[in-house]
């Protein structure tokens, strides 16, 4: 069966996987890179902050 | 009392008040985003010439919408960094361009999965749409010129050139459909009034406020990485609870 029969014929479906679970996985992925560049930036700091005292010793 | 905005404006205050405004942003706009779901399709009626179609600009618009207003918030803290040498305003460009981009894109996914059923074309070469693209294109110039350059205040100078001279491509992007004769139709609610059904507008609006809510939630979080990583050498940074007390705190 060829897209344009298959979206005629279930275009709930079409819409919600096409568009919206798209723009939601595209969301999800940009919350997901977010919360890491989070994560690395804090281990880099954190990291930083270590030999700072470690220095000081 | 009178509350003294331009104390925010300093990456030391702001990374405070950014990290207590996420939470609420982020779940006002998942609410948000049931709610314009719930509306769009279970509220809304079908549309009597696009059928079940049509819902998709309940996604569409508000992307469409929020690519060009970021942009030009964008354009406009990359100015403000250019002219004042303020710091935060830089930040909130560099944090604010991969979320505009990523609206872009989904403005012309989801574009393309409209047209396909209504004009029979995943894409065409239509003004709207080309202007879309080149917009897609300049966050994405923005975001890679930014990260080409090592020393991040060059990086900041350089890339708000190219935001502030890219932001004439916003006006053309809202006027093309009037400027030239375009297959994407032109605006469906105008200051004149709207042959809308009130119930696919409610859905709309809800939509775009969620979309709103999330493009802030995510620029706060981002700003907040980017001023830890620009002002690691700092005494303020050092003596954050999450940077003093180490892993498990974030």
């Amino acid at each position: 069966m060829s897209l344009d029969i298959w979206m005629r014929e279930n275009p709930l479906t079409y819409v919600w996987i096409g568009s919206y679970a798209v723009a939601f996985l595209v969301f999800a992925v940009e919350i997901v890179m977010v919360k890491h560049k989070r994560k690395i930036t804090l281990q880099q700091v954190r990291l930083m902050h270590d030999v700072e005292q470690v220095e000081q010793e | 009392m009178a509350i003294n905005w331009f104390k925010y404006s300093a990456p030391t205050t702001f990374y405070g008040l950014a990290g207590k405004l996420v939470p609420w942003f982020a779940v006002a706009s998942a609410a948000l985003f049931a709610v314009g779901l719930y509306i769009g399709f279970a509220v809304a009626p079908m549309d009597a010439t696009q059928g079940e179609f049509y819902r998709i600009i309940f996604i569409h618009v508000p992307a469409s919408i929020l690519s060009m207003f970021l942009y030009l918030i964008m354009a406009g803290y990359a100015a403000l960094g250019l002219i004042f040498n303020t710091r935060l305003s830089a930040m909130m460009a560099s944090a604010m361009a991969p979320t505009g981009a990523l609206f872009a894109f989904i403005s012309l996914w989801t574009g393309a999965l409209w047209g396909k059923p209504m004009w029979g074309a995943w894409w065409v070469w239509d003004a709207r749409m080309t202007s879309e693209l080149i917009l897609l294109f300049l966050y994405l110039g923005f975001i890679a010129l930014h990260s080409s350059i090592d020393d991040p205040r060059r990086a900041d100078r350089a890339a708000a050139l190219l935001a502030i001279v890219g932001s004439v491509n916003v006006p053309i992007i809202y006027f093309s459909v009037k400027w030239w004769n375009t297959l994407h139709q032109g605006s469906t609610i105008k200051f004149s009034g709207t042959s809308m059904h009130i119930a696919m507008q409610q859905a709309m609006f809800t939509m775009l406020a969620a979309c709103w809510l999330y493009a802030i939630a995510v620029t706060l979080a981002r700003v907040r990485s980017i001023i830890l990583e620009r002002e690691k050498q700092t005494k303020w940074v050092s003596e954050l609870p999450e940077v003093a007390q180490g892993e498990g705190k974030q």
